[in-house]
Parts: structure tokens; sequence; C-alpha cells
């Protein structure tokens, strides 16, 4: 069976963004770090643990009405490197993008160090310098290497 | 010099530590010649936590530039009591002032103030965080006494949360030091800083034991171990008596190594070592106000 069949399982989108290839289990957490909640009315599909050929297993993620721009879809790289973007109009595939690796990511991830100052009730988004092998607070510089889905701020 | 805010250690390079500690070397030759530097200037002294030597050596150099301090007082006497927060404090209290002071608990609060504000803002210590005008006061000390050429220092204590030593560890790294870390395994260097000092090269050893590099060591930069750091006061007291120096230890040492500490001691330096030629730790406090004068004067427009 094919990925385009599978996607069909989950009914076709006519406008809006579908997030392929991301790893079997991490499609809740690409919708907290897109901060896409349902509350927009928008419908939304999971399919999770998809058979997939390259990653073993994916999820994919539909979001109708709703087209995500490249600096909303590189944060996904910290716990979807492989995930692929498709730009849907009129039911028809206008753009494919990949995730790129951003430099810094702001306002998604809660600095595990609860001294902190990004962590008080201060005006300031959470800031991470993004390295090959981790993330780095730029306030506290406190250096996250793994389980970055379990620091992602709740909305 | 070009630096609006003076949050960390990590932003001075070797030419502008080296711009520092040569203008408080002129300051300390003859200071007179500095008292009506900055006449009409006020210094904000934003204080959320205790201070001693840091508010008072920072208010002195101020006065003695000709300027005066204006002092939020203490946090239980200000507005932060009444819930206003970092941001809006630093904000208000700019427009009274000329330049910012500030001391807080949380790490990261001197770079998060400094992004509200236009004048110049010094970090005197955030959190577990940096204090780079100790650092300063430090290198200034070291390079008078032990010079920066060849140098190798053992920093002893609380390395995981001492501010004084993250900040000192990375301004080092500018001159090439050897540095030795002495510390008990659960006090030792927090993640970042060793990421930091191996991204920069430096020779970092580790140690639980002074005594095996002590005959090595140009300076000893001794600090302090809470009590709070410890599950219980009997494990704090062993942890604690394995790193308090005498002068009997100080036998060990080359004839001209330099002791320093940031200060307060509690009991990590026995009286007798203030005896001794090696005690520097004093002079260190007083090195503080000839290089927060230079500082102030260099943020302030000094090198123009």
């Amino acid at each position: 069976m094919s990925d385009n069949d599978q996607q069909l399982r989950v009914s076709k989108i006519r406008n809006g963004t579908v997030i392929d290839h991301i790893a079997g289990g991490q499609a809740l957490n690409v919708l907290a770090i897109l901060g896409i909640d349902g509350t927009s009315g928008d419908s939304v599909s999971v399919a999770m643990n998809m058979p997939s050929d390259r990653l073993g297993h994916k999820d994919v993620v539909k979001v109708e009405g709703r087209e995500l721009s490249q600096d909303e879809v590189d944060v996904l790289s910290l716990i979807a490197p492989a995930a692929t973007i498709n730009i849907i109009r009129d039911y028809e595939v206008v753009e494919k993008r990949r995730v790129e690796r951003p430099s810094v990511v702001v306002g998604v991830l809660e600095c595990p160090n609860r001294n902190c100052i990004t962590t008080e009730d201060e005006p300031v988004d959470s800031r991470f310098a993004v390295g090959d092998d981790g993330v780095r607070c730029e306030y506290c510089d406190t250096i996250i290497r793994d389980d970055l889905p379990a620091h992602i701020l709740a909305e | 010099m070009r630096h609006d805010h003076i949050i960390s250690a990590k932003q001075l390079s070797r030419g502008d530590i080296e711009t520092v500690l040569d203008h408080a070397a002129d300051i300390a030759a003859d200071p007179g010649a500095f008292a009506d530097r900055h006449t009409d200037t006020l210094l904000g002294m934003l204080f959320f936590e205790p201070s001693t030597r840091t508010k008072m050596s920072f208010t002195t150099a101020m006065k003695r530039l000709g300027g005066d301090i204006v002092d939020m007082g203490s946090v239980e006497s200000s507005s932060v009591k009444k819930g206003e927060s970092l941001a809006d404090t630093v904000r208000v209290v700019e427009g009274y002032t000329d330049a910012l002071v500030l001391r807080h608990p949380m790490e990261g609060s001197a770079k998060m103030a400094s992004e509200f504000v236009d004048v110049p803002l010094v970090n005197a210590g955030d959190g577990a965080g940096q204090h780079p005008t100790q650092t300063l006061l430090d290198l200034y000390t070291i390079r008078e006494n032990a010079g920066f050429d060849d140098l190798t220092i053992g920093i002893m204590g609380d390395l995981k949360y001492g501010r004084t030593v993250h900040s000192l560890a990375h301004a080092l790294t500018t001159v090439d030091a050897r540095q030795h870390f002495v510390s008990p395994e659960s006090l030792q260097l927090p993640r970042s800083v060793r990421y930091d000092l191996h991204e920069a090269g430096a020779e970092v050893r580790e140690h639980t034991d002074l005594d095996e590099i002590l005959p090595e060591l140009d300076v000893l930069y001794v600090t302090r171990i809470q009590a709070e750091r410890f599950p219980d006061e009997s494990e704090y007291r062993e942890v604690a008596g394995q790193y308090q120096i005498d002068a009997g230890t100080l036998e060990a040492a080359k004839d001209d190594l330099t002791v320093m500490h940031p200060l307060p001691r509690v009991d990590e330096i026995a009286h007798d070592v203030d005896e001794t030629t090696h005690a520097q730790y004093f002079q260190q406090a007083h090195n503080g106000v000839p290089v927060r004068m230079a500082l102030l004067d260099l943020i302030l427009g000094g090198d123009q």
C-alpha cells in the first residue's frame, strides 16, 4: 500500500496543510508546538503509527483551512526532522517543503531550570538556541539534550 | 570597549578585559584625577538580594567618580512586594538614572532586564548564573599577583551554584590559563559551563582532592560551600570539612601562591592564612572599587 492510499484513509482536505512523515507517536506534540488545539473550528485530522517505508511507523496531521509558513514548520525539526509539508489548494498539492533546523526557537519550549527568569510571570518568551546536539536557553544557559517533547510549552 | 550592557563574562574579549584592567590600574594609581569624571551621573541600584561588597563597592565607585546613586532599597520596602514585574521595575527606574546595576536571584534576569532598557545595565549577579564585575576584579587581582602568562589556577568549593566561578572560568579561557576544578562530586561544574570551556579549547581538569594539584598552582580561588546545598547538616559538615584550608595546608604550595576568595567566607579559609603572604582576598575585595570605577567610566563614555 502506498503512502497516498494511507493518506486517503484520513479524509482528503480541500485547502490547508498536510504534515507527513512525522516520527511515529509525535503527532500530538506537533500539534502542541504549532498551537493547534481545535478551538479555531477548522478540521484537524490525525493519523498515528501508519506503516511507512522510510520511518517504519509515521504519523500524519492534516489541518484544514490553514497554510503553515516556513517559520512555523521549522520548529517541528526539533521533534520531527523528517517531516514533509504539503500545502493543499482545491485538493491539489501546490507546494512541498521540508522542515529546516532553525537557529533559534522562541516561545516553543519551557526552560527546565525552575530558577530561570523565563519561567516567571515576566513579559518575555522562552528563547533557545538550536545546536547540533541539543538546545540551550539564551537566558540561563541551561542545555536540553534529551526528550525535547517533554519541554514543549503548554498553551 | 563598546558594550551597551555588561551581562556575562562570556561577552568580554581578552582586549575588553585588558582595557578595563589597564584603566583600573590608572585609576588606582591616581584616584583623585578621576574625582570629577561623572559629576552629573546617577547610578540606579536594584538589589533584589542582600549584598555587602558588591553594593558598597559600586556605590563607592560611582561616588569616587563624582556621581551619586539612587537605591531601590530592600525588596520588602519596594513595589516588587506588590507584585511588580522586573521588566516594569527596570523600565521605571531607567527614567531616573543614567545606568543601572542589577542583582537578582534568578538566572537570566539581567539579560531579560537589559532587553527592556536603553541605559547601560550591569549584571551584579543573577542567581547561579554570572557575576561579570566580580570576575573583572578577580582578574585584576590575578594579573597583579601572578600575571596571565603560563597561569595555573585551582578553583575550589561550590562549582555548581557559584556564579563567581562560572564567570571566572569563562574569562580565564581568554588568557589560556590551565584550570583545575576541585569540589565534591555533587557540586561539580554545570553542564553548560563545562560545554563552553570545552568549546573554548580550555585545559580543564576536575578533582575531588586539593592535595594532588596544590603544589602546581599559581592561584588558589576558594569559594564557600553552602549548607543548603546538602540534604542534611551532618553531610554538609563532612563534605565542607574536606574543602577547608589553613596555614598548614599551604605548606605544600609554592611560596608565591596567591589565595583568593570572593567573600564572605565562613570557615573554608582558616584565620591563620590571613597572616601568610598567600592571602590576597582582602586586597581582592578592595580592588572592586578601581575596577568598578573603570568599568562605569568606560560604559558611561569615559573613553571618548
